[in-house]
């Protein structure tokens, strides 16, 4: 189709504001006399509080107050401020022991579909070092930081569990006492009959491969503060990707209704899906609580962020495949162990999604996925960008590679060979695949990096510095369909001028939401991007409902919502239009901000004129707003390649990237510039994953080594090569504009793309991420190539 | 925020070392880049700070007529890294200074403060060790000048007495006239990292053999050191992949590495043999000697 916005570079709505300083982030607000709270963790990975005193630190001038899981603020019996909440708890479960789960998914109606509940806001078992056992409300922050030093605390050391494998162990010690094994679950799912497939295949092979702990590093920490208002409702202003689930995981932290919440959310400096989690906000209400009311800042620090919010979860993988000597590929057996740390989070949920969005890639005859996530002493882990993709793809994507070594196939044919087709409907989440251009992208990705002429010079080289090439393929999906509910809301209001408000619940959290958005709205009525105003704060008592961002699916599930809001108020206004001139509305068009013949495009009125007429009439007057509600009940499936080429110093196990192109079928994209923007940020991501990031801890002690950015080593933009992004766009039927998502996608990739390449430069599988160049130096010492 | 009880600043720097006799507490600060990092993590608690930022003197880099090359202690790395006399003179010290942190830290970090702070990881120590870099003191009752390899006592320890600045960093005509160098620091980045391993050599090449060589190593012990053995055994032999080997070889024994997490005692010897032929390699073609292949 045709579009005038949609497809076009243009300027990012909040570029202006985010270059001049004008864009405020939650820390740049302030209420009046506002208080500062900082959180005492645990120093233990395992450990039971016996004792704590606070009557030193509480004594310190300047502490307004002090707080335990023994005295958190119970407001639920109206008692900490008179008149405040109403009582809704039915039994006498204390504030302190109300158990509730962090995830930031939808709710659901049905009890057995929701999040592990096994939370407090302040614990008498600590399950890792960093959990909250305390917490302290004071004037400024080193006053805070002073009298955390002067809580007392005594704990029961208790067996710490750091390894999946210690926590399976047959009598380890229970981490949640209603965790039997430490298993939070194993819910995997099985199609075909797998020994049957394997056995019928000219080849069984086999491989084991292991991803580790990394962290998101946003720029911006983890920053709220929370105050009771004049209508003695729980203000929170936070920096989150999902405002709409903090306020309901705020009450239910607390015990109360959930009306009595109201969450805001300015501009946010980055999440990746660490902020699609509630990890300070109970904790800051409380703290408001404590005090009366009284605004208090929580802020973490990167050292505090980075252990004691969420990290990409850990997995080790065993696969089996059959394959037949074309390099068909008849069934495949993957079993995983996902680390999950010390609470569920997301849980289970991650390894559950990584396999549901592996399947669309290369169906087979049989498939069985066999995960179980585990509970550790470890940091929780959670949602981050790629949600069990890049784990999942990692193994197989290197086992495929592994597979074509072996039975000496090629490499991109065998992919070929076994990649999905348009037309397949997945057998269990029933998803159809209705646009796929996996093969196109594939073309695509190998001639830009001249695979062919590049894979001829490099065959038997022998020096100290040696390169190599890799791919790898991915599929994912655009939101979480079926597996939850997909809701997005999108109100829209015109003004006299015919420009308008576009309110979202979907949110901006950097990776350009609301541009696309506005290009919809600037697509669909005809105006220019000027006279769309993105209100960007989400608050949660004006912002129309939407679960918020994550899974990829804003421009996807929410790009709906917004062209339905959109086209309702084009009806509204041709409607209006042909009241006025008697000319049919199914004759009438938008465009360039006028009402126009739509065969022709002869101009009828100005849009201004509709406007103005449709505030001020005497008699028909109704300004035109739309207010609506999509559920998207529906998924549309994005694909894409990583084609890298690298160049590894033998002698000191460095590897570096010569070239990296990642090429998407992610459908239209609404705006290239964005859109390359995500890929370049994927894939950088990708990169430490793939080469140097990893969170160390003790072994023993379950003490963290490195949770700081000098020691974790996050790749910087000298690490990090030019990056290619190339899209292949057809159009899928089901999405607005015929898109599909493109937020996570960038990051599954590459980091077996790399290490494929690593492998074709030096003959030396590293099954194991991050290649860092002591794990290099290690395996090819091994080897004998040092 | 910082646990900051009280700040001064001297002008000059007879005010620095008279503040620094009236209040032996007073914790010098210069570019406050490790200062203000052992604040944060709660190492260094109601600091009283002495700032150095204003003794505009202590910024100068100059060659003296001896041919003494005089950097003074608030030089910033970026002083360093743009002065033309260091560039013509000493480039393994202006390579060093441009590897280290990322521009902003490079503005505002002094050499003095990389040098006092004492870590075997300071990115200016191996090059000013293979420089054999001298060290002017001052105090209120007056100065000592000290060989930087006596400087270094032990992690984070230097010599460095109460009531003593470091004033100068000072490098004599003997120890760089007629020398190439090259600096190799082996980082996990490109960028704001602290070093793995730095290696720092020079040499002095007469008809293709090696009249001196000296190399200075960080991380590769407590504290940044020098390779006196391969040294000693460099001297006057033909150049040669042999005899580069060897030196590798033999600048392993001078090292302490240990095992940590951030890397296995293994893996640092094997760089430190590794890496010093490399930095040979390229210091002998700049010194006017045939390539080694
Ligand atoms: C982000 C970041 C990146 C970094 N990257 C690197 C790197 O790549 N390589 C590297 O080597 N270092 C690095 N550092 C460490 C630090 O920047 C350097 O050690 C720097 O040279 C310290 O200088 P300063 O002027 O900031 O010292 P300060 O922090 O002010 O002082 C350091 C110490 O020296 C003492 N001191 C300072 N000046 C004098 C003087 N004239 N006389 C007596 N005592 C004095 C102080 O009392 C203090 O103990 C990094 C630091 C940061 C924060």
């Amino acid at each position: 189709m045709a579009y005038t916005v949609v497809g076009k570079s243009v300027r990012r709505v909040d570029a202006v504001a985010k270059v001049t300083g004008k864009a405020k982030y939650t820390d740049d607000f302030s209420e009046r006399n506002m208080l500062v709270g900082k959180i005492l963790h645990s120093p233990y990975a395992h450990a039971l509080v016996k004792s704590i005193d606070v009557s030193k630190a509480k004594a310190l001038p300047g502490v307004e107050a002090v707080l335990t899981y023994k005295d958190l603020p119970d407001i639920r019996y109206a008692t900490a401020i008179p008149g405040i909440i109403e009582a809704i708890a039915t039994d006498d479960v204390t504030v302190a022991e109300l158990k509730y789960g962090t995830a930031g998914h939808p709710y659901s109606l049905e009890e057995n579909h929701r999040d592990k509940e096994d939370r407090n806001i302040l614990t008498r078992k600590a399950r890792f070092v960093g959990d909250n056992i305390a917490a302290v409300v004071a004037v400024d922050d080193l006053t805070a930081s002073k009298a955390l030093k002067l809580i007392e605390v005594e704990y029961e050391e208790l067996e710490v569990l750091t390894s999946t494998d210690a926590a399976l162990k047959e009598g380890a010690p229970l981490i949640h006492d209603d965790c039997e094994g430490n298993i939070l679950s194993s819910h995997g799912y099985e199609i075909g009959n797998l020994e049957e497939a394997l056995q019928e295949s000219d080849h069984v092979i086999e491989g084991e491969y292991e991803t580790s702990i990394v962290q998101h590093c946003h720029l911006e920490n983890q920053v709220s503060h929370a105050y009771v208002d004049s209508d003695r409702r729980i203000v929170i202003m936070t920096s989150t990707q999902i405002p709409h689930i903090v306020r309901r995981i705020v009450a239910q932290s607390l015990g109360i209704s959930w009306g009595r919440v109201r969450v805001i959310k300015p501009y946010i400096g980055g999440g990746f899906g660490n902020k699609q989690d509630v990890c300070i906000e109970p904790l800051n209400a409380a703290m408001s609580l404590a005090v009366g009311g009284r605004p208090v800042r929580l802020e973490l620090s990167r050292e505090e962020a980075m252990i004691d919010t969420r990290t990409r979860h850990a997995f080790k993988f065993k696969i089996r495949t059959g394959i037949n000597n074309d390099g068909k590929i008849n069934g495949i057996h993957i079993s995983a162990v996902s680390n999950t740390g010390a609470y569920a989070s997301h849980g289970h949920s991650i390894a559950s999604s990584g396999g549901g969005k592996f399947r669309y890639l290369y169906p087979t005859k049989a498939l069985k996925y066999d995960p179980i996530t585990v509970y550790t002493n470890l940091p929780v882990a959670g949602a981050m960008r790629g949600y069990g993709t890049p784990q999942i793809f990692f193994a197989f994507e290197s086992h495929i590679e592994d597979i074509a070594k072996k039975l000496n196939l090629d490499p991109i044919e065998i992919r070929k060979k076994n990649v999905v087709k348009e037309g397949h409907v997945d057998p269990l989440s029933k998803n159809t695949i209705r646009s796929c251009s996996i093969r196109e992208c594939i073309d695509k990705g190998r001639e830009l990096i001249k695979w062919d002429a590049k894979k001829a010079l490099y065959k038997n080289q022998t020096g100290d510095i040696r390169r190599g090439l890799g791919m790898a393929c991915f599929s994912y999906a655009s939101g979480t369909y079926p597996v939850a509910l997909e809701l997005a809301g999108a109100r829209i209001v015109m003004n006299q001028d015919g420009s308008v408000q576009l309110q979202l619940g979907a949110t901006e959290i950097g990776q350009g939401s609301d541009t696309v958005f506005a290009q919809m709205v600037s697509e669909v009525l005809g105006i220019p991007m000027y006279m769309v105003h993105v209100i960007s704060t989400q608050d949660t008592d004006i912002t129309p409902f939407d679960t918020g961002s994550y899974a990829s699916r804003q421009t996807y599930v929410s790009g709906m919502a917004v062209e339905k809001a959109a086209l309702e108020v084009k009806k509204k206004v041709l409607a209006f239009a042909s009241s006025m001139t008697d000319i049919p509305a199914h004759l009438l068009d938008l465009k360039e901000q006028s009402v126009v013949f739509k065969d022709s495009g002869e101009k009828v009125l100005g849009l201004e004129v509709v406007a103005m007429q449709s505030y001020y009439d005497r008699v028909n007057a109704e300004p035109i707003t739309s207010d609506v509600s999509n559920n998207a009940r529906i998924n549309a499936i994005p694909f894409g390649v990583t084609f890298t080429e690298v160049e590894v110093d033998m002698k000191t196990g460095k590897i570096k990237i010569l070239e990296i192109y990642n090429v998407h079928d992610s459908g239209k994209i609404v705006n290239p510039l964005l859109a390359e923007g995500q890929v370049h940020g994927g894939v950088s991501m990708a990169i430490g994953y793939a080469l140097s990031e990893q969170l160390l801890f003790d072994e023993k002690t379950g003490k963290p080594l490195n949770n700081n950015l000098l020691d974790y080593k996050l790749p910087t933009i000298m690490d990090t090569p030019d990056i290619g992004a190339a899209f292949v766009e057809k159009e899928d039927p089901t999405g607005p504009f015929g898109v599909k998502s493109l937020g996570e996608p960038p990051i599954v990739s590459p980091a077996p793309a790399i290490r494929n390449a690593v492998l074709d430069a030096t003959e030396v599988a590293f099954n194991r991420i991050p290649m860092n160049p002591q794990r290099v130096f290690e395996k090819f010492k091994e080897k004998g190539l040092i | 925020m910082y646990d900051i009880k009280g700040y001064y600043d001297a002008e000059t720097v007879s005010e620095a070392t008279a503040l620094l006799a009236e209040n032996p507490n007073l914790k010098i600060i210069a570019g406050g880049t490790d200062v203000l990092i052992k604040m944060h993590g709660g190492q260094l608690e109601d600091a009283e700070l002495l700032s150095l930022r204003k003794i505009k003197s202590l910024e100068k880099i100059d060659l003296a007529d001896d041919g003494t090359i005089v950097i003074g202690a608030m030089a910033t790395f970026s002083m360093v890294f743009h002065n033309t006399i260091l560039k013509d003179l000493i480039p393994i010290l202006t390579e060093a200074a441009i590897s280290m942190g990322g521009p902003q830290i490079r503005n505002i970090a002094t050499i003095g403060g990389n040098v006092c702070n004492g870590a075997t990881s300071a990115d200016s120590a191996s090059s000013l060790f293979a420089l054999n870099a001298q060290l002017k003191l001052e105090s209120k009752n007056g100065e000592r000048v000290v060989p930087i390899r006596e400087f270094y006592l032990g992690p984070g320890k230097v010599a460095i007495n109460p009531g003593e600045i470091l004033t100068e960093v000072r490098i004599a005509p003997e120890d760089y006239k007629g020398f190439a160098g090259h600096y190799i620091k082996f980082a996990m980045r490109e960028a704001m990292d602290i070093a793995t391993l730095g290696v720092a050599v020079v040499c002095k090449v007469q008809g293709g053999s090696f009249e001196e060589v000296r190399i200075g190593l960080g991380v590769a012990g407590p504290t940044p050191l020098r390779c006196l053995e391969a040294e000693e055994y460099a001297k006057g032999k033909k150049i040669s992949s042999d005899t580069l080997a060897e030196i590798g070889k033999l600048a392993v024994k001078s090292t302490k590495a240990r095992t940590s997490w951030r890397a296995s005692k293994e893996y640092r010897e094997h760089l430190v043999e590794e890496l010093t032929q490399r930095a040979l390699k390229t210091a002998v073609v700049s010194a006017g000697g045939a390539e080694v292949v």
